[in-house]
């Protein structure tokens, strides 16, 4: 047998389109601390920090099939490793980011072993327990403030940066680049083997498996990748917001619910979704945010009438009307002779 | 005597999270969903109970007789119209839609009650009980609520094994295709399951309404418990949601007798413990 000359193609038309496109957005949004004004910044860093959870969301439950109600459980314990390393262990708050992703990955392992013996929907409840013990333990610790929380103190915040606009700025390029790695480490894991080992899972699971993917292993990966990175923008988000508590770190709604409405809204499935949605999701947010629970019933309708009508979410229409598609990703055989091999 | 207090208590205590588990049960079983809506579903009971009684003046377990009816309703509806279009072999479906439900209902309840606790004020019943010996006693409100659990399970179990209704919903569950071959609308039937779970729904919230505050958002924690239950019992099996039920209550009443805080935690545990050692649960139906 003659060895195939041929190489894999990810790029295409529109994905190269698209790319100049992100570089292009990429670069005007890092530009943003000399056109926006502080809350401007603010408000982009929390888009950033919804971005970035739910495009982890998405490779969990729309490429992987786990559908986690739980992740408020990693976002809560990278916020509470933050804050203890900060404030007990006198680290600089921004070294404990990387510590605290380190830390969920460690602790992702023994919880996926109990976690992945449920099934299917069971699997999502058992995720909620999940964040509800972590919740609760949180609340023990009352070094930490207990159940009412605790504030970062100002000594631990001044060592971030000393001015305020410094720190502004900084958090700022921390959320951004965040978002950014995060959808970077997501585009090159579906291009690696696990991805086209969850695009087959995701198509036959029996004929994967019989075709020697690791099912298991393959989403083990998955979820403790996800926690990790997880742990990781809540720990930033809770550095901005300066103050945890229990009740707030591991809130279902918040980390959880909005997440889930931004992706299903967006797109699941498609790398393109959580972007799109978060945008959504944002723009309603700033105009009706005064009708309180109103929206947030409106929400929850939106994303049943998504769910029913639209499975794919906005960007699944677009890109299945116009073929679009803004990441590299598809997988497309190039013979490096003109003629494919005939003999 | 206090530890056989509480342990008692947590007995009792059982019996509410096997109501809450028994309606999830009861629909997985016929169509393989789960309702993330389930504990709201609860709490809205709790509310229609609570309206009744103060427009119409009536003793909250008599608002039964409105409340039961009223949530079954609800029920075939909410199947025949949103849920039915949900099922097939993907999971997202059916868990977002329950979960978009469950995000419209608790803040709906809070748009129109406020976040406000509540309770039903079930009179002198509340505080009645019968000394059993010297330092023991047990309130006559929980031993109502662990016979209603107790009927509401016997009774469920006869439906399924002794009646014709029974027997469509497990012929659905076998195989709905060869069930629709026999005649059977299986939307219709799906729906009727749907009925029966929140019909034993607007018992629990009724029970649960009587017995402690409620308010907008406790909602999730009850399907918490009552999947808790379902788990620990062992799927399928009905009497094994009861006995789940009873050991995540004497599990939480341990834990609150050892601090306050740990009384939720207790259960959890208990809850992660049966899954690590025995993730079939303790009582599981045998597998043809």
């Amino acid at each position: 047998m003659s060895g195939a000359a041929f190489r894999i193609e990810h790029a295409n038309r529109s994905s190269r389109i698209g790319l100049a496109l992100w570089a292009v957005i990429l670069a005007a949004l890092a530009a943003a601390p000399a056109w926006a004004d502080r809350a401007q910044l603010r408000l982009l860093a929390e888009i950033y920090t919804y971005v970035a959870l739910a495009s982890l969301w998405n490779l969990l439950a729309g490429y992987a099939g786990l559908v986690s109600v739980g992740q408020q459980a990693f976002v809560g314990l990278g916020a509470y490793a933050l804050f203890w390393l900060s404030i007990l262990g006198g680290m600089s708050p921004l070294w404990t980011i990387p510590l605290a992703g380190a830390i969920a990955t460690v602790v992702a392992l023994p919880v996926a072993a109990i976690l992945f013996r449920l099934r299917g929907h069971y699997f999502a409840i058992g995720t909620w327990v999940m964040a509800e013990v972590f919740r609760l333990l949180a609340s023990q610790l009352s070094a930490l403030g207990g159940g009412s929380g605790i504030s970062l103190p100002v000594s631990v915040f001044m060592s971030i940066a000393p001015s305020r606009n410094a720190r502004e700025f900084l958090t700022y390029g921390l959320a951004l680049s965040l978002m950014a790695a995060v959808i970077v480490l997501i585009v090159l894991f579906l291009r690696s083997r696990y991805g086209l080992a969850l695009t087959a899972i995701r198509d036959d699971e029996l004929a994967a498996r019989s075709n020697g993917v690791d099912v298991h292993r393959t989403k083990l990966v998955v979820y403790v990748i996800t926690a990790g990175a997880t742990a990781m923008v809540g720990a930033l988000a809770f550095m901005q917001k300066l103050r945890i508590s229990p009740d707030t770190a591991f809130s279902v709604n918040e980390w959880t619910a909005f997440v889930i409405f931004i992706t299903v809204i967006g797109g699941i499935g498609r790398i393109e979704g959580p972007i799109i949605g978060s945008i959504v999701f944002f723009a309603l947010r700033e105009t009706l945010a005064d009708l309180g629970s109103v929206y947030l019933m409106m929400l929850g309708a939106v994303a049943i009438v998504v769910m029913l009508k639209a499975p794919r979410g906005l960007w699944g229409l677009i890109a299945e009307r116009y073929g679009w598609q803004l990441f590299p990703l598809e997988r497309r055989v190039v013979y490096i002779d003109s003629q494919p091999d005939s003999h | 005597m206090e530890w056989l207090n509480s342990i008692v208590y947590g007995v009792l205590l059982g019996g509410l999270y096997a109501m809450f588990a028994a309606g999830l049960s009861l629909i997985f079983g016929v169509m393989r969903l789960v309702n993330i809506a389930h504990g709201d579903l609860i709490v809205l009971a709790a509310y229609l109970a609570l309206v009744m009684t103060e427009a119409a003046g009536i003793h909250p377990l008599a608002s039964l007789v409105i409340v039961v009816p009223l949530m079954a309703a609800i029920g075939y509806l909410l199947q025949r119209v949103l849920l039915n279009r949900t099922l097939g072999d993907d999971l997202l479906p059916p868990l977002l839609v329950t979960f978009g439900i469950s995000v419209i209902i608790q803040n709906g309840l809070q748009e129109l009650f406020t976040a406000d606790s509540r309770k039903l004020q079930a009179g002198a019943i509340e505080v009645a009980s019968v000394r059993i010996v010297e330092g023991l006693s047990i309130g006559i409100l929980p031993m109502i609520q662990f016979a209603a659990a107790v009927a509401v399970i016997a009774f469920l179990q006869w439906v399924f094994y002794r009646t014709a209704i029974g027997r469509a919903f497990r012929a659905t569950s076998d195989d709905p295709v060869v069930a629709q071959l026999m005649g059977i609308n299986h939307r219709h039937v799906f729906a009727l399951a749907m009925a029966l779970s929140l019909a034993v729904v607007a018992v629990a919230g009724v029970l649960l309404a009587v017995r402690t505050n409620f308010d907008p958002s406790i909602g999730p924690a009850r399907l918490v418990f009552g999947f808790e239950a379902v788990i620990i019992g062992g799927l399928g099996s009905m009497w094994g949601t009861l006995a789940g039920g009873i050991v995540l209550g004497v599990a939480q009443a341990i834990g609150a007798q050892i601090d306050p805080g740990w009384q939720l935690l207790a259960g959890h545990l208990a809850f992660l413990l049966i899954l690590a050692l025995r993730p079939e649960g303790l009582f599981p139906k045998v597998q043809a």
